[in-house]
């Protein structure tokens, strides 16, 4: 009888976890219940994956462990879960779309104003000193919709969810200043759409922006009248100083700010 | 003395004999399933008692999952290396091409496990492979619009690439993408050409400029603008990355998506065929290929694999396979001496370290002398190559570096360009083949007349890594749709060479 059971909870353990991994078996009390595996299990394979992904800073928390664990396991929960991300991704999407519509009947300029407020962020036209944006709650007022002919000048969509498709709603208006501070879906790409404002950006902030690297900023070679530039705290440069004396050099008129590295020198092993 | 140390020896032998005994027994009572066990007869010391048996268990575990049916157990050894005996679509060549080809064919299979795809590849490491020798440029500015197309379709993939090739759970793709634009350097003679492309790259859709002397100097002035008559400048979706990052993302993707990958080389094919007279009366063998058989490295055992579709993706060493099938061994002028026109050709890249050189700005440039360079990293390292003249091409037997052509043929063009350029070092070299198209230096997609289910993706010359996203996209269209969808690419296909109508690039690196 006891052989019995062993063989049905020996093959249940088999048919749930697979061979992916050994786990020490207490014989003494055979009865000892399913939850002890799968503790055991769970910790086995997260030691695994913290030895594998050493470039995570912080180790993952329980929750996060347990869907990895589960999806390594499970067609339905790995499905489950491509969904999800999927999801996200197209509202991201749906969120930076060309506003065609607005631009069909209302024009440029109120298009790119609309999108920007939607995106909670701020402009200010030229020529007026009042910055239209939107409150904590999202709401705005429409007075923009009647200032069809003027120019954008300054934007700031510091912290929002831009993207490299929603700047193609700002293209058009001459801007001097824009903010893309702290924004986690601006990448390399987006640093490369920034051409058409060459003639006319002076001012450009891409700092705490997760995704940006060094291929990302030899793209602001084409933004020769840039004044200033802020480059703050880029995780993903490798060697923030060389880089900040390179910008330097490829835009002569550009005062770089570059806060939030360390910039000692540090000491190499050997001689 | 000796017998004392002896009988020492024996009691503690005894003792041990003893102690193993009653561990035998005891194992032998918890695992009651116990028949099947104990493979180990030798004594066992009581300090590894755990560690064996947790081994023993996984043994038994695996024994109980092998009598299952549903397991891969046979009574006849088998090498597990070989690839299937049976699949739909076998993909020759393991560069960036057909796994790109592989991975699109999944991605527009409609139903799971619809197709059965297996990628051949000869070589593992990739030493010969055009595909990680590559310089890694991207570009848009072609003089053909169906490579300008190409190019930019390749460029729109590779900016959302974590959503083409992104796997849950694991790392995303950096490409580690320079969007650092091509520069490309006219003087009077073919300025017209450049205007002629340029006008055909806006038309396209690309993002390019034209430059005057005084433009290019103010712009970039450590170049020697003396002989420049216009300079045509890429400004997005152009540059370089990391081809090794591309080849794996793809090869990943599409094995979780399940292609079968399998290491082995073509040696042969077996075809039906079909002896048929064209309207000329020319008369015609028209192959079917029905099997592939694949060699398994450094063996003579092989697996003939029944397919329905052989594509043929495989670079600088394409003609080999068509040779294998038969074709393009008539008389030449007729269909039946149409061979495939390609044909590798070595290239050299050599990197040097020049500290006062062009910084962070550095594009690509490319001179109209054919030399071009490239920065690489931050270190004032810049890699740099040129097309050798027709009657001077290389030995292609082997990959060794001529580095008495740097001498003669580079360094002079690029000193002229760049006068920082007088004195630099250089610090390593390297070799790769590029598939060269000798008809008219552009891709060849599409179907051969005699070979009637062998799709080529060869023939790129250069440029099959920029535009392999899109290339793969195209044949997996034409294999499952039975026609392009995206992007018209039937300017590209055996049409020009049947007809005689090459199909020209001017804007050849």
């Amino acid at each position: 009888m006891w052989n019995c059971l062993i063989v049905l909870v020996e093959r249940a353990m088999f048919v749930l976890y697979g061979s992916r991994f050994a786990f020490r078996v207490n014989m003494a009390a055979p009865l000892v219940p399913l939850q002890r595996f799968c503790k055991l299990a769970s910790l086995h394979v997260c030691g695994r994956r913290r030895l594998w992904s050493s470039s995570v800073a912080t180790p993952p928390s329980l929750y996060k462990r347990l869907l990895l664990a589960l999806t390594q396991r499970f067609y339905d929960v790995e499905i489950l879960l491509n969904w999800r991300s999927q999801l996200k991704s197209q509202a991201l999407q749906k969120k930076n779309a060309y506003y065609h519509y607005t631009q069909e009947h209302y024009g440029d300029n109120v298009a790119s104003a609309y999108f920007i407020l939607n995106m909670h962020g701020s402009f200010r036209y030229a020529g007026q000193s009042e910055w239209f944006r939107s409150d904590s709650s999202g709401k705005f007022s429409w007075d923009f919709v009647n200032q069809k002919d003027s120019l954008l000048e300054e934007v700031d969509l510091g912290h929002t969810v831009i993207n490299q498709m929603g700047l193609g709603n700002l293209v058009g208006n001459p801007l001097r200043t824009l903010s893309l501070r702290g924004c986690h879906e601006v990448d390399d790409w987006a640093l490369a759409r920034l051409h058409v404002f060459q003639d006319t950006l002076e001012e450009l902030d891409i700092s705490c922006c997760p995704h940006i690297t060094i291929g990302g900023l030899a793209a602001l070679r084409n933004l020769k009248g840039l004044h200033r530039l802020n480059v703050s705290s880029l995780p993903r440069l490798g060697s923030p100083g060389l880089v900040i004396i390179m910008l330097e050099e490829m835009l002569p008129l550009c005062q770089v700010t570059a806060k939030g590295y360390d910039l000692s020198l540090t000491q190499l092993g050997g001689n | 003395m000796l017998t004392w140390r002896n009988m020492h020896v024996t009691v503690r032998t005894v003792s041990g004999l003893l102690n193993s005994h009653r561990v035998i027994r005891s194992r032998e009572c918890m695992c009651a399933h116990g028949r099947i066990r104990t493979f180990t007869t030798g004594r066992i010391l009581h300090n590894k008692f755990f560690k064996d048996l947790e081994n023993q268990f996984n043994a038994a575990r695996d024994k109980v999952a092998d009598a299952l049916p549903g397991s891969q157990w046979s009574p006849f050894e088998m090498n597990p290396n070989l690839p299937p005996e049976r699949a739909d679509i076998v993909i020759i060549g393991g560069g960036v091409i057909g796994w790109s080809i592989a991975y699109w064919l999944k991605k527009k299979e409609r139903v799971r496990d619809g197709v059965k795809v297996i990628v051949v590849e000869k070589d593992p490491t990739y030493s010969q492979a055009s595909t990680v020798l590559s310089a890694g440029g991207i570009r848009q500015q072609f003089s053909l619009t169906e490579n300008i197309q190409l190019s930019l379709a390749s460029a729109d993939f590779m900016r959302n690439i974590n959503e083409h090739l992104g796997v849950l759970n694991q790392e995303p793709v950096d490409l580690q993408f320079n969007h650092s634009g091509y520069l490309f350097v006219a003087n009077e003679s073919v300025a017209h050409i450049m205007e002629e492309n340029y006008s055909t790259q806006r038309f396209a859709g690309a993002k390019v400029s034209l430059l005057s002397p005084v433009q290019l100097k103010e712009k970039f002035p450590w170049i020697n603008t003396e002989d420049v008559a216009l300079a045509s400048y890429g400004l997005e979706n152009e540059g370089w990355f990391d081809p090794w990052t591309l080849l794996n993302a793809f090869r990943q993707k599409a094995i979780s998506m399940g292609v079968i990958q399998s290491i082995g080389e073509v040696t042969g094919f077996n075809c039906t065929l079909n002896r048929m007279d064209t309207v000329d009366g020319e008369t015609v063998d028209v192959k079917r290929i029905k099997h592939v058989n694949v060699r398994m490295p450094n063996s003579r055992e092989y697996q003939p694999v029944e397919c329905a579709i052989v594509v043929n993706a495989a670079g600088a060493f394409s003609a080999k396979l068509v040779d294998m099938m038969g074709i393009g061994t008539g008389p030449k002028d007729t269909l039946s001496g149409m061979a495939l026109p390609v044909e590798p050709r070595k290239r050299f890249i050599y990197v040097f370290n020049c500290p006062d050189g062009p910084g962070l700005d550095c594009p690509f440039l490319v001179d109209y002398s054919g030399i071009y360079f490239r920065r690489e990293g931050l270190g004032g390292n810049y890699i740099t190559g040129t097309s050798p003249e027709e009657d001077a091409e290389p030995d292609v037997s082997n990959l060794d570096v001529d580095h008495e052509f740097f001498q003669e043929k580079i360094w002079p063009s690029l000193a002229h360009r760049v006068p920082a350029f007088e004195s630099l070092k250089v610090t390593s070299a390297w070799a790769g083949y590029y598939d060269y198209n000798t008809f008219d230096q552009n891709a060849i997609l599409g179907i051969h007349p005699l070979a009637q289910n062998m799709f080529f993706a060869t023939g790129f010359s250069g440029h099959g890594l920029q535009q392999s996203p899109a290339a793969g996209r195209a044949m997996a269209e034409l294999i499952l749709d039975g026609s392009y969808q995206t992007l018209d690419l039937k300017g590209l296909g055996f049409q020009r060479i049947m007809a005689k109508e090459p199909l020209l690039e001017k804007n050849i690196v």
